[in-house]
Protein backbone atom coordinates (compact mmCIF):
# COMPACT_ATOMS: atom_id res chain seq x y z
CA UNK A 1 0.00 0.00 0.00
CA UNK A 2 1.47 3.36 -1.08
CA UNK A 3 0.33 6.41 0.86
CA UNK A 4 1.37 9.82 -0.38
CA UNK A 5 0.37 13.02 1.33
CA UNK A 6 1.02 16.38 2.90
CA UNK A 7 2.65 16.47 6.33
CA UNK A 8 1.21 17.86 9.58
CA UNK A 9 4.00 18.12 12.15
CA UNK A 10 3.49 17.54 15.87
CA UNK A 11 5.95 17.14 18.72
CA UNK A 12 6.56 14.54 21.45
CA UNK A 13 3.93 13.13 23.82
CA UNK A 14 0.82 13.91 21.76
CA UNK A 15 -1.69 12.37 24.18
CA UNK A 16 -5.14 11.03 23.36
CA UNK A 17 -6.76 13.94 25.26
CA UNK A 18 -5.26 16.19 22.57
CA UNK A 19 -6.24 13.86 19.73
CA UNK A 20 -9.87 13.78 20.88
CA UNK A 21 -10.81 15.49 24.16
CA UNK A 22 -12.98 13.51 26.61
CA UNK A 23 -15.79 16.05 26.25
CA UNK A 24 -16.51 14.58 22.78
CA UNK A 25 -16.47 10.92 23.79
CA UNK A 26 -20.22 10.56 23.74
CA UNK A 27 -20.17 9.90 20.02
CA UNK A 28 -18.73 7.38 17.62
CA UNK A 29 -20.10 9.37 14.66
CA UNK A 30 -17.09 9.75 12.34
CA UNK A 31 -18.05 13.25 11.18
CA UNK A 32 -18.35 14.57 14.72
CA UNK A 33 -15.11 12.93 15.85
CA UNK A 34 -13.38 14.42 12.81
CA UNK A 35 -14.74 17.88 13.59
CA UNK A 36 -12.82 17.94 16.91
CA UNK A 37 -9.76 15.88 15.97
CA UNK A 38 -6.52 17.38 17.37
CA UNK A 39 -8.31 20.63 18.24
CA UNK A 40 -6.63 21.03 21.64
CA UNK A 41 -3.20 20.61 20.02
CA UNK A 42 -3.94 22.81 16.98
CA UNK A 43 -7.36 24.48 16.74
CA UNK A 44 -6.93 24.93 12.97
CA UNK A 45 -6.35 21.22 12.32
CA UNK A 46 -9.96 20.02 11.99
CA UNK A 47 -10.78 22.75 9.47
CA UNK A 48 -7.65 22.42 7.38
CA UNK A 49 -6.80 18.72 7.32
CA UNK A 50 -7.48 17.10 3.93
CA UNK A 51 -8.06 13.44 3.07
CA UNK A 52 -4.73 11.74 2.51
CA UNK A 53 -2.72 14.01 4.82
CA UNK A 54 -0.08 12.36 6.97
CA UNK A 55 0.70 13.15 10.61
CA UNK A 56 4.35 13.11 11.59
CA UNK A 57 5.10 13.30 15.31
CA UNK A 58 7.85 12.70 17.81
CA UNK A 59 8.05 10.20 20.65
CA UNK A 60 5.20 8.54 22.52
CA UNK A 61 2.37 9.44 20.14
CA UNK A 62 -1.04 8.47 21.54
CA UNK A 63 -0.03 8.24 25.18
CA UNK A 64 -2.63 8.51 27.92
CA UNK A 65 -6.23 7.40 27.84
CA UNK A 66 -7.16 4.12 26.13
CA UNK A 67 -9.92 5.82 24.14
CA UNK A 68 -10.25 4.13 20.76
CA UNK A 69 -12.01 7.27 19.54
CA UNK A 70 -8.48 8.74 19.17
CA UNK A 71 -7.42 6.66 16.13
CA UNK A 72 -11.04 6.67 14.95
CA UNK A 73 -11.08 10.47 14.86
CA UNK A 74 -7.81 10.61 12.91
CA UNK A 75 -9.13 8.08 10.42
CA UNK A 76 -12.43 9.96 10.14
CA UNK A 77 -10.57 13.23 9.55
CA UNK A 78 -8.99 11.61 6.51
CA UNK A 79 -5.52 11.11 7.94
CA UNK A 80 -3.96 8.40 5.78
CA UNK A 81 -1.13 7.43 8.08
CA UNK A 82 0.59 8.46 11.31
CA UNK A 83 4.39 8.43 11.35
CA UNK A 84 6.04 8.83 14.76
CA UNK A 85 9.36 8.27 16.44
CA UNK A 86 7.47 5.94 18.78
CA UNK A 87 3.90 5.09 19.78
CA UNK A 88 2.30 4.46 23.14
CA UNK A 89 1.22 0.86 23.59
CA UNK A 90 -2.56 1.12 23.77
CA UNK A 91 -2.78 3.53 20.81
CA UNK A 92 -0.63 1.14 18.75
CA UNK A 93 -3.04 -1.74 19.36
CA UNK A 94 -6.09 0.43 18.81
CA UNK A 95 -4.79 1.74 15.48
CA UNK A 96 -4.24 -1.80 14.19
CA UNK A 97 -7.64 -2.89 15.48
CA UNK A 98 -9.47 -0.15 13.59
CA UNK A 99 -7.28 -0.17 10.46
CA UNK A 100 -5.40 3.13 10.75
CA UNK A 101 -1.92 2.71 9.21
CA UNK A 102 0.84 3.73 11.63
CA UNK A 103 4.58 3.69 11.05
CA UNK A 104 7.41 3.93 13.55
CA UNK A 105 10.35 5.84 12.05
CA UNK A 106 12.46 8.04 14.36
CA UNK A 107 14.71 9.18 11.51
CA UNK A 108 11.83 10.49 9.39
CA UNK A 109 10.19 12.06 12.43
CA UNK A 110 13.32 14.17 12.82
CA UNK A 111 13.70 15.04 9.14
CA UNK A 112 10.36 16.18 7.71
CA UNK A 113 8.62 19.53 8.15
CA UNK A 114 5.07 20.87 8.14
CA UNK A 115 3.71 20.94 4.60
CA UNK A 116 6.30 18.56 3.11
CA UNK A 117 5.01 15.85 0.82
CA UNK A 118 6.06 12.35 1.78
CA UNK A 119 5.28 8.86 0.57
CA UNK A 120 4.98 5.77 2.76
CA UNK A 121 5.20 2.39 1.08
CA UNK A 122 3.88 0.03 3.75
CA UNK A 123 4.57 -3.12 1.73
CA UNK A 124 8.18 -2.26 0.93
CA UNK A 125 8.77 -0.69 4.36
CA UNK A 126 10.10 2.57 2.93
CA UNK A 127 9.28 6.21 3.65
CA UNK A 128 10.36 8.81 1.05
CA UNK A 129 10.68 12.51 1.77
CA UNK A 130 12.10 14.46 -1.17
CA UNK A 131 15.49 12.97 -1.97
CA UNK A 132 15.73 11.13 1.33
CA UNK A 133 14.38 7.69 2.00
CA UNK A 134 14.07 5.87 5.29
CA UNK A 135 13.48 2.24 6.26
CA UNK A 136 10.45 1.66 8.45
CA UNK A 137 10.06 -1.35 10.66
CA UNK A 138 7.48 -3.84 9.40
CA UNK A 139 4.68 -4.95 11.72
CA UNK A 140 5.27 -8.21 13.52
CA UNK A 141 3.78 -11.09 11.55
CA UNK A 142 0.95 -11.64 14.03
CA UNK A 143 -0.22 -8.06 13.60
CA UNK A 144 0.06 -8.27 9.82
CA UNK A 145 -2.45 -11.10 9.97
CA UNK A 146 -4.85 -8.92 11.97
CA UNK A 147 -4.43 -6.10 9.44
CA UNK A 148 -4.92 -8.50 6.52
CA UNK A 149 -8.14 -9.76 8.09
CA UNK A 150 -9.44 -6.19 8.27
CA UNK A 151 -9.02 -5.61 12.00
CA UNK A 152 -9.32 -7.51 15.25
CA UNK A 153 -13.03 -8.24 15.13
CA UNK A 154 -12.99 -9.99 11.74
CA UNK A 155 -9.73 -11.71 12.69
CA UNK A 156 -11.30 -12.89 15.90
CA UNK A 157 -14.35 -14.22 14.16
CA UNK A 158 -12.16 -16.14 11.72
CA UNK A 159 -9.55 -17.48 14.08
CA UNK A 160 -9.95 -16.95 17.79
CA UNK A 161 -13.54 -18.13 17.84
CA UNK A 162 -12.53 -21.31 16.05
CA UNK A 163 -9.74 -21.96 18.54
CA UNK A 164 -12.07 -21.41 21.47
CA UNK A 165 -14.43 -24.04 20.12
CA UNK A 166 -11.74 -26.35 18.80
CA UNK A 167 -8.48 -25.72 20.67
CA UNK B 1 15.54 -19.94 34.15
CA UNK B 2 13.34 -18.02 36.54
CA UNK B 3 10.31 -16.00 35.54
CA UNK B 4 9.35 -12.44 36.23
CA UNK B 5 5.94 -11.94 37.80
CA UNK B 6 4.61 -10.80 34.41
CA UNK B 7 5.88 -14.01 32.79
CA UNK B 8 4.41 -16.14 35.59
CA UNK B 9 0.98 -14.56 35.31
CA UNK B 10 0.77 -14.76 31.51
CA UNK B 11 2.14 -18.32 31.52
CA UNK B 12 -0.69 -19.40 33.81
CA UNK B 13 -3.25 -17.65 31.62
CA UNK B 14 -1.77 -19.06 28.39
CA UNK B 15 -1.66 -22.60 29.75
CA UNK B 16 2.02 -22.99 28.92
CA UNK B 17 5.30 -21.26 29.79
CA UNK B 18 5.86 -18.00 27.92
CA UNK B 19 8.80 -15.62 28.04
CA UNK B 20 9.25 -11.89 27.45
CA UNK B 21 8.89 -10.95 23.79
CA UNK B 22 6.53 -13.80 22.86
CA UNK B 23 3.04 -13.17 21.56
CA UNK B 24 0.48 -15.49 23.06
CA UNK B 25 -3.22 -16.07 23.38
CA UNK B 26 -4.27 -16.03 27.00
CA UNK B 27 -7.35 -16.49 29.14
CA UNK B 28 -8.84 -13.26 30.46
CA UNK B 29 -10.44 -13.52 33.91
CA UNK B 30 -12.05 -10.09 34.06
CA UNK B 31 -13.02 -7.35 31.64
CA UNK B 32 -14.09 -3.84 32.44
CA UNK B 33 -15.32 -0.88 30.49
CA UNK B 34 -16.39 2.57 31.63
CA UNK B 35 -18.98 4.96 30.28
CA UNK B 36 -16.55 6.68 27.88
CA UNK B 37 -15.35 3.46 26.26
CA UNK B 38 -18.16 0.96 26.95
CA UNK B 39 -20.63 2.15 24.30
CA UNK B 40 -18.03 1.64 21.57
CA UNK B 41 -17.28 -1.86 22.88
CA UNK B 42 -21.01 -2.67 22.79
CA UNK B 43 -21.28 -1.40 19.20
CA UNK B 44 -18.29 -3.53 18.19
CA UNK B 45 -19.96 -6.63 19.62
CA UNK B 46 -23.20 -5.79 17.84
CA UNK B 47 -21.37 -5.25 14.52
CA UNK B 48 -19.64 -8.59 14.93
CA UNK B 49 -22.82 -10.42 15.88
CA UNK B 50 -21.22 -11.40 19.20
CA UNK B 51 -23.62 -9.92 21.75
CA UNK B 52 -22.44 -12.25 24.48
CA UNK B 53 -20.20 -12.41 27.53
CA UNK B 54 -18.04 -15.50 27.92
CA UNK B 55 -17.83 -14.81 31.64
CA UNK B 56 -20.71 -12.57 32.75
CA UNK B 57 -19.64 -12.56 36.42
CA UNK B 58 -16.18 -11.36 35.41
CA UNK B 59 -17.45 -8.59 33.17
CA UNK B 60 -18.24 -5.21 34.74
CA UNK B 61 -19.51 -2.10 32.96
CA UNK B 62 -18.81 0.92 35.16
CA UNK B 63 -20.62 4.25 35.04
CA UNK B 64 -18.07 6.60 36.57
CA UNK B 65 -16.52 9.04 34.10
CA UNK B 66 -19.60 11.21 33.64
CA UNK B 67 -21.57 10.30 36.72
CA UNK B 68 -24.04 11.80 37.43
CA UNK B 69 -24.39 12.57 33.74
CA UNK B 70 -24.10 16.22 32.71
CA UNK B 71 -25.70 15.80 29.24
CA UNK B 72 -28.48 13.87 27.54
CA UNK B 73 -26.07 12.16 25.11
CA UNK B 74 -24.11 10.72 28.02
CA UNK B 75 -27.32 9.74 29.82
CA UNK B 76 -28.28 7.82 26.69
CA UNK B 77 -24.87 6.09 26.73
CA UNK B 78 -25.57 5.05 30.32
CA UNK B 79 -28.91 3.60 29.20
CA UNK B 80 -27.18 1.69 26.40
CA UNK B 81 -24.76 0.12 28.89
CA UNK B 82 -27.53 -0.77 31.35
CA UNK B 83 -29.46 -2.48 28.55
CA UNK B 84 -26.40 -4.40 27.36
CA UNK B 85 -25.62 -5.59 30.89
CA UNK B 86 -29.20 -6.81 31.29
CA UNK B 87 -29.07 -8.56 27.91
CA UNK B 88 -25.85 -10.54 28.48
CA UNK B 89 -26.22 -10.87 32.25
CA UNK B 90 -22.96 -9.14 33.15
CA UNK B 91 -22.42 -6.75 36.05
CA UNK B 92 -23.18 -3.05 35.92
CA UNK B 93 -21.75 -0.58 38.40
CA UNK B 94 -24.18 2.28 38.78
CA UNK B 95 -23.66 6.02 38.94
CA UNK B 96 -22.46 6.89 42.43
CA UNK B 97 -20.79 3.58 43.26
CA UNK B 98 -17.31 4.87 42.44
CA UNK B 99 -14.32 4.76 40.12
CA UNK B 100 -13.91 1.52 38.18
CA UNK B 101 -10.35 0.82 39.33
CA UNK B 102 -11.10 1.36 43.01
CA UNK B 103 -14.16 -0.90 42.79
CA UNK B 104 -12.21 -3.52 40.85
CA UNK B 105 -9.70 -3.59 43.72
CA UNK B 106 -12.34 -3.64 46.46
CA UNK B 107 -14.73 -6.17 44.92
CA UNK B 108 -13.13 -8.29 42.23
CA UNK B 109 -9.42 -8.30 41.39
CA UNK B 110 -7.40 -11.15 42.84
CA UNK B 111 -3.77 -12.25 42.72
CA UNK B 112 -2.97 -14.38 39.67
CA UNK B 113 -5.76 -13.07 37.46
CA UNK B 114 -5.56 -11.46 34.03
CA UNK B 115 -7.70 -8.35 33.80
CA UNK B 116 -8.21 -6.18 30.73
CA UNK B 117 -10.07 -2.91 30.79
CA UNK B 118 -11.06 -0.25 28.31
CA UNK B 119 -9.41 2.35 30.47
CA UNK B 120 -5.69 2.96 30.61
CA UNK B 121 -5.56 2.93 34.42
CA UNK B 122 -6.75 -0.68 34.55
CA UNK B 123 -3.14 -1.32 35.58
CA UNK B 124 -4.18 -0.22 39.10
CA UNK B 125 -5.11 -3.82 39.98
CA UNK B 126 -1.48 -4.82 39.48
CA UNK B 127 -1.16 -3.76 43.12
CA UNK B 128 -2.95 -7.01 44.01
CA UNK B 129 -0.66 -9.18 41.89
CA UNK B 130 -3.04 -9.34 38.92
CA UNK B 131 -1.84 -8.89 35.34
CA UNK B 132 -4.09 -5.91 34.73
CA UNK B 133 -3.75 -3.75 31.64
CA UNK B 134 -5.60 -1.15 29.64
CA UNK B 135 -6.71 -1.71 26.07
CA UNK B 136 -9.12 -0.12 23.61
CA UNK B 137 -12.82 -0.82 23.24
CA UNK B 138 -12.40 -3.37 20.43
CA UNK B 139 -9.79 -5.39 22.34
CA UNK B 140 -11.94 -5.45 25.46
CA UNK B 141 -15.03 -6.31 23.40
CA UNK B 142 -13.18 -9.39 22.16
CA UNK B 143 -12.22 -10.22 25.74
CA UNK B 144 -15.83 -9.90 26.88
CA UNK B 145 -17.20 -12.09 24.09
CA UNK B 146 -14.58 -14.82 24.11
CA UNK B 147 -12.87 -14.67 27.49
CA UNK B 148 -9.48 -14.39 25.86
CA UNK B 149 -7.21 -12.10 23.86
CA UNK B 150 -3.66 -11.87 22.59
CA UNK B 151 -0.77 -10.49 24.58
CA UNK B 152 2.82 -9.68 23.92
CA UNK B 153 4.64 -10.80 27.04
CA UNK B 154 6.41 -7.68 28.29
CA UNK B 155 10.00 -7.36 29.38
CA UNK B 156 10.15 -6.22 33.00
CA UNK B 157 11.82 -3.37 34.81
CA UNK B 158 12.46 -4.17 38.45
CA UNK B 159 11.90 -1.20 40.76
CA UNK B 160 13.83 -1.95 43.92
CA UNK B 161 12.41 0.03 46.84
CA UNK B 162 14.33 0.51 50.07
CA UNK B 163 14.30 2.86 53.04
CA UNK B 164 11.43 4.61 54.80
CA UNK B 165 9.44 7.70 53.92
CA UNK B 166 10.52 11.00 55.42
CA UNK B 167 7.83 13.28 56.82
CA UNK B 168 5.60 14.78 54.11
CA UNK B 169 6.56 12.20 51.47
CA UNK B 170 4.06 9.64 50.18
CA UNK B 171 3.56 6.89 47.58
CA UNK B 172 2.47 9.53 45.05
CA UNK B 173 5.84 11.24 45.36
CA UNK B 174 7.60 7.92 44.70
CA UNK B 175 5.76 7.17 41.49
CA UNK B 176 5.97 10.76 40.24
CA UNK B 177 9.71 10.86 40.93
CA UNK B 178 10.14 7.54 39.12
CA UNK B 179 8.21 8.78 36.06
CA UNK B 180 10.29 11.96 36.12
CA UNK B 181 13.42 9.85 36.14
CA UNK B 182 12.57 7.47 33.29
CA UNK B 183 10.21 9.71 31.29
CA UNK B 184 6.62 9.47 30.04
CA UNK B 185 7.70 6.78 27.56
CA UNK B 186 10.51 5.31 29.66
CA UNK B 187 8.73 2.01 30.21
CA UNK B 188 6.65 1.76 27.02
CA UNK B 189 5.47 -1.84 26.45
CA UNK B 190 7.25 -2.95 29.67
CA UNK B 191 6.08 -4.29 33.01
CA UNK B 192 7.11 -2.32 36.08
CA UNK B 193 7.65 -4.83 38.89
CA UNK B 194 7.99 -3.34 42.35
CA UNK B 195 10.15 -5.18 44.83
CA UNK B 196 12.81 -4.74 47.47
CA UNK B 197 12.84 -4.50 51.26
CA UNK B 198 10.41 -1.55 51.46
CA UNK B 199 7.59 -3.26 49.56
CA UNK B 200 6.27 -5.28 52.50
CA UNK B 201 5.85 -2.00 54.43
CA UNK B 202 3.73 -0.39 51.71
CA UNK B 203 0.01 -0.54 52.46
CA UNK B 204 -2.40 -1.60 49.70
CA UNK B 205 -3.64 1.99 49.29
CA UNK B 206 -0.05 3.04 48.56
CA UNK B 207 0.52 0.15 46.16
CA UNK B 208 -2.67 1.03 44.28
CA UNK B 209 -1.44 4.62 43.85
CA UNK B 210 1.85 3.43 42.40
CA UNK B 211 0.47 0.68 40.14
CA UNK B 212 -2.17 3.14 38.89
CA UNK B 213 0.45 5.44 37.42
CA UNK B 214 2.62 2.76 35.74
CA UNK B 215 0.92 3.68 32.46
CA UNK B 216 2.14 7.27 32.83
CA UNK B 217 5.61 5.90 32.09
CA UNK B 218 4.15 3.94 29.17
CA UNK B 219 4.13 0.63 31.04
CA UNK B 220 1.68 -2.14 30.25
CA UNK B 221 1.32 -3.17 33.86
CA UNK B 222 2.61 -2.18 37.32
CA UNK B 223 2.98 -5.29 39.47
CA UNK B 224 3.37 -5.88 43.18
CA UNK B 225 3.96 -9.29 44.76
CA UNK B 226 1.00 -10.83 46.56
CA UNK B 227 2.03 -10.97 50.21
CA UNK B 228 0.64 -10.63 53.74
CA UNK B 229 -0.50 -7.07 53.05
CA UNK B 230 -2.44 -8.34 50.02
CA UNK B 231 -4.00 -10.96 52.26
CA UNK B 232 -4.88 -8.35 54.90
CA UNK B 233 -6.51 -6.11 52.28
CA UNK B 234 -8.52 -8.91 50.68
CA UNK B 235 -9.66 -10.10 54.09
CA UNK B 236 -10.74 -6.56 54.96
CA UNK B 237 -12.83 -6.53 51.78
CA UNK B 238 -14.40 -9.85 52.77
CA UNK B 239 -12.48 -11.75 50.07
CA UNK B 240 -9.70 -13.41 52.07
CA UNK B 241 -10.22 -16.68 50.18
CA UNK B 242 -9.09 -14.99 46.95
CA UNK B 243 -5.56 -14.64 48.33
CA UNK B 244 -2.60 -16.66 47.17
CA UNK B 245 1.07 -15.78 47.54
CA UNK B 246 2.88 -14.66 44.39
CA UNK B 247 6.32 -13.29 43.72
CA UNK B 248 8.80 -13.15 40.88
CA UNK B 249 11.39 -15.92 40.86
CA UNK B 250 14.61 -14.80 42.49
CA UNK B 251 16.56 -15.62 39.31
CA UNK B 252 14.19 -13.81 36.95
CA UNK B 253 15.71 -11.69 34.18
CA UNK B 254 15.00 -7.96 34.13
CA UNK B 255 15.69 -5.57 31.28
CA UNK B 256 16.53 -2.85 33.75
CA UNK B 257 16.78 -2.42 37.51
CA UNK B 258 15.88 0.91 39.07
CA UNK B 259 16.65 1.63 42.72
CA UNK B 260 14.66 4.05 44.83
CA UNK B 261 15.55 4.91 48.43
CA UNK B 262 12.28 6.21 49.87
CA UNK B 263 14.20 8.09 52.53
CA UNK B 264 15.93 10.26 49.96
CA UNK B 265 12.71 11.49 48.33
CA UNK B 266 11.10 14.88 48.87
CA UNK B 267 7.59 16.06 47.97
CA UNK B 268 7.34 16.51 44.19
CA UNK B 269 4.85 17.88 41.69
CA UNK B 270 4.21 17.17 38.00
CA UNK B 271 3.98 20.52 36.23
CA UNK B 272 1.94 21.22 33.06
CA UNK B 273 1.49 19.57 30.54
CA UNK B 274 3.22 16.19 30.91
CA UNK B 275 3.40 13.81 33.86
CA UNK B 276 7.17 13.50 33.58
CA UNK B 277 7.67 17.26 34.02
CA UNK B 278 8.64 16.80 37.67
CA UNK B 279 9.82 19.50 40.06
CA UNK B 280 10.42 19.54 43.79
CA UNK B 281 7.44 21.18 45.47
CA UNK B 282 9.78 23.73 47.02
CA UNK B 283 10.95 24.79 43.54
CA UNK B 284 7.44 25.70 42.36
CA UNK B 285 6.07 26.78 45.76
CA UNK B 286 4.04 29.98 45.55
CA UNK B 287 2.41 29.23 42.16
CA UNK B 288 -1.21 30.49 42.47
CA UNK B 289 -3.86 27.74 42.33
CA UNK B 290 -7.58 28.37 41.80
CA UNK B 291 -8.83 24.79 42.26
CA UNK B 292 -7.69 21.78 44.26
CA UNK B 293 -9.05 18.31 43.47
CA UNK B 294 -8.50 15.51 45.98
CA UNK B 295 -9.78 12.19 44.65
CA UNK B 296 -9.52 9.78 41.66
CA UNK B 297 -8.36 6.19 41.20
CA UNK B 298 -4.87 7.45 42.07
CA UNK B 299 -5.52 9.15 45.41
CA UNK B 300 -9.20 9.02 46.40
CA UNK B 301 -8.87 6.29 49.02
CA UNK B 302 -9.49 6.51 52.75
CA UNK B 303 -5.84 6.97 53.69
CA UNK B 304 -5.60 9.82 51.17
CA UNK B 305 -8.66 11.55 52.63
CA UNK B 306 -7.26 10.96 56.12
CA UNK B 307 -4.00 12.76 55.32
CA UNK B 308 -5.88 15.68 53.75
CA UNK B 309 -8.35 15.88 56.65
CA UNK B 310 -5.53 15.98 59.20
CA UNK B 311 -4.09 19.00 57.42
CA UNK B 312 -7.42 20.76 56.92
CA UNK B 313 -8.92 20.05 60.37
CA UNK B 314 -10.06 23.32 61.94
CA UNK B 315 -8.60 25.40 59.12
CA UNK B 316 -10.07 27.28 56.16
CA UNK B 317 -9.36 26.82 52.46
CA UNK B 318 -7.88 29.99 50.92
CA UNK B 319 -10.54 32.43 49.72
CA UNK B 320 -9.34 32.39 46.10
CA UNK B 321 -9.30 28.59 45.85
CA UNK B 322 -12.04 25.99 45.38
CA UNK B 323 -11.53 22.59 47.05
CA UNK B 324 -13.26 19.59 45.48
CA UNK B 325 -13.07 16.23 47.28
CA UNK B 326 -14.30 13.06 45.57
CA UNK B 327 -14.09 9.76 47.49
CA UNK B 328 -13.13 7.00 45.05
CA UNK B 329 -15.96 4.67 46.07
CA UNK B 330 -19.10 4.48 48.16
CA UNK B 331 -17.20 2.44 50.75
CA UNK B 332 -14.55 5.14 51.01
CA UNK B 333 -17.26 7.82 51.19
CA UNK B 334 -19.05 6.07 54.05
CA UNK B 335 -15.87 5.50 56.02
CA UNK B 336 -14.84 9.13 55.52
CA UNK B 337 -18.30 10.12 56.69
CA UNK B 338 -18.09 7.94 59.79
CA UNK B 339 -14.62 9.20 60.67
CA UNK B 340 -15.59 12.85 60.32
CA UNK B 341 -13.33 13.63 57.36
CA UNK B 342 -16.15 14.90 55.14
CA UNK B 343 -17.27 17.31 57.84
CA UNK B 344 -13.71 18.63 58.07
CA UNK B 345 -13.61 19.26 54.31
CA UNK B 346 -16.97 21.02 54.25
CA UNK B 347 -16.24 23.10 57.36
CA UNK B 348 -12.97 24.14 55.74
CA UNK B 349 -14.95 25.50 52.80
CA UNK B 350 -14.56 22.54 50.44
CA UNK B 351 -17.10 20.54 48.45
CA UNK B 352 -17.61 16.76 48.58
CA UNK B 353 -18.96 15.24 45.37
CA UNK B 354 -20.40 11.81 44.59
CA UNK B 355 -17.98 8.87 44.26
CA UNK B 356 -16.69 8.65 40.68
CA UNK B 357 -14.00 10.15 38.49
CA UNK B 358 -14.97 13.71 39.38
CA UNK B 359 -13.06 16.48 37.61
CA UNK B 360 -10.19 14.17 36.52
CA UNK B 361 -11.29 13.65 32.94
CA UNK B 362 -12.80 17.07 32.18
CA UNK B 363 -16.29 15.94 31.22
CA UNK B 364 -18.14 17.46 34.16
CA UNK B 365 -17.53 18.82 37.66
CA UNK B 366 -14.80 21.40 37.97
CA UNK B 367 -13.93 22.44 34.43
CA UNK B 368 -11.35 25.22 34.61
CA UNK B 369 -11.54 28.74 33.18
CA UNK B 370 -8.99 30.23 30.77
CA UNK B 371 -5.63 30.66 32.45
CA UNK B 372 -6.71 28.97 35.68
CA UNK B 373 -4.55 26.41 37.43
CA UNK B 374 -5.65 23.31 39.30
CA UNK B 375 -3.70 21.14 41.75
CA UNK B 376 -4.91 17.54 41.47
CA UNK B 377 -4.17 14.27 43.21
CA UNK B 378 -5.14 12.45 40.00
CA UNK B 379 -2.80 11.00 37.38
CA UNK B 380 -2.82 13.24 34.28
CA UNK B 381 -2.01 16.88 33.66
CA UNK B 382 -2.36 16.85 29.87
CA UNK B 383 -3.35 20.02 28.10
CA UNK B 384 -7.15 20.18 28.04
CA UNK B 385 -7.56 17.35 30.53
CA UNK B 386 -9.81 19.42 32.80
CA UNK B 387 -11.97 20.46 29.87
CA UNK B 388 -10.02 23.54 28.85
CA UNK B 389 -6.81 23.62 26.80
CA UNK B 390 -6.15 27.16 28.13
CA UNK B 391 -5.80 25.86 31.71
CA UNK B 392 -2.91 24.39 33.73
CA UNK B 393 -2.80 21.25 35.86
CA UNK B 394 -0.31 20.28 38.58
CA UNK B 395 -0.21 16.81 40.16
CA UNK B 396 0.92 15.82 43.62
CA UNK B 397 0.09 13.97 46.82
CA UNK B 398 -3.05 14.54 48.90
CA UNK B 399 -0.89 16.22 51.56
CA UNK B 400 0.57 18.68 49.05
CA UNK B 401 -2.92 19.26 47.65
CA UNK B 402 -4.38 20.01 51.09
CA UNK B 403 -1.50 22.33 51.98
CA UNK B 404 -1.98 24.07 48.62
CA UNK B 405 -5.71 24.49 49.27
CA UNK B 406 -4.96 26.21 52.58
CA UNK B 407 -2.57 28.75 51.10
CA UNK B 408 -4.05 29.17 47.59
CA UNK B 409 -0.64 28.54 46.11
CA UNK B 410 1.54 25.48 45.78
CA UNK B 411 2.78 24.69 49.28
CA UNK B 412 5.20 22.15 50.70
CA UNK B 413 3.10 19.94 53.01
CA UNK B 414 5.90 19.90 55.58
CA UNK B 415 5.06 23.55 56.30
CA UNK B 416 1.55 22.72 57.50
CA UNK B 417 1.80 19.18 58.90
CA UNK B 418 1.34 19.10 62.66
Amino acid sequence: MLLEGRVWRFGDNVDTDQIIPARYLNTTDPAELAAHCMEDADPEFPGKVRPGDILVAGRNFGCGSSREQAPLSLKAAGVACVVAASFARIFYRNAINIGLPIVECPEAAGAVAQGDRIAVDLGAGVLRAGEASFRVAPFPEFMQRIIAAGGLVPYTRQKLAKEVQDP
Amino acid sequence: MGQTLAEQLLSRAAGHAVAAGEITLARVDRCLTQDGTGPLAVRRLEEAGMVQAANPAGTVLYLDHAAPSPRRELSNDHMLLREFAARVGCRLSEVGEGVCHQLMAEDHAAPGEVIIGADSHTCTAGALGAFATGMGSTDVAVGIALGMNWFRVPESFRVELSGEFSRGVYAKDVILALIGQIGADGATYKALEFGGPAVSRLAMDERLTMANMAVEAGAKVGLFPSDQETRRYLTEQGRGDAWQPLAADTDATYERVLRVDLGELEPVVACPHTVDNISLVQDVAGTPIQQVFIGSCTNGRISDLEVAAEILRGRRVHSGTRLIVVPASRRVYLEALDRGFLRIFVEAGGMVLAPGCGPCVGVHEGILGDGEASFNTSNRNFKGRLGNPEAFIYLGSPATAAATALRGRITDPREVLE
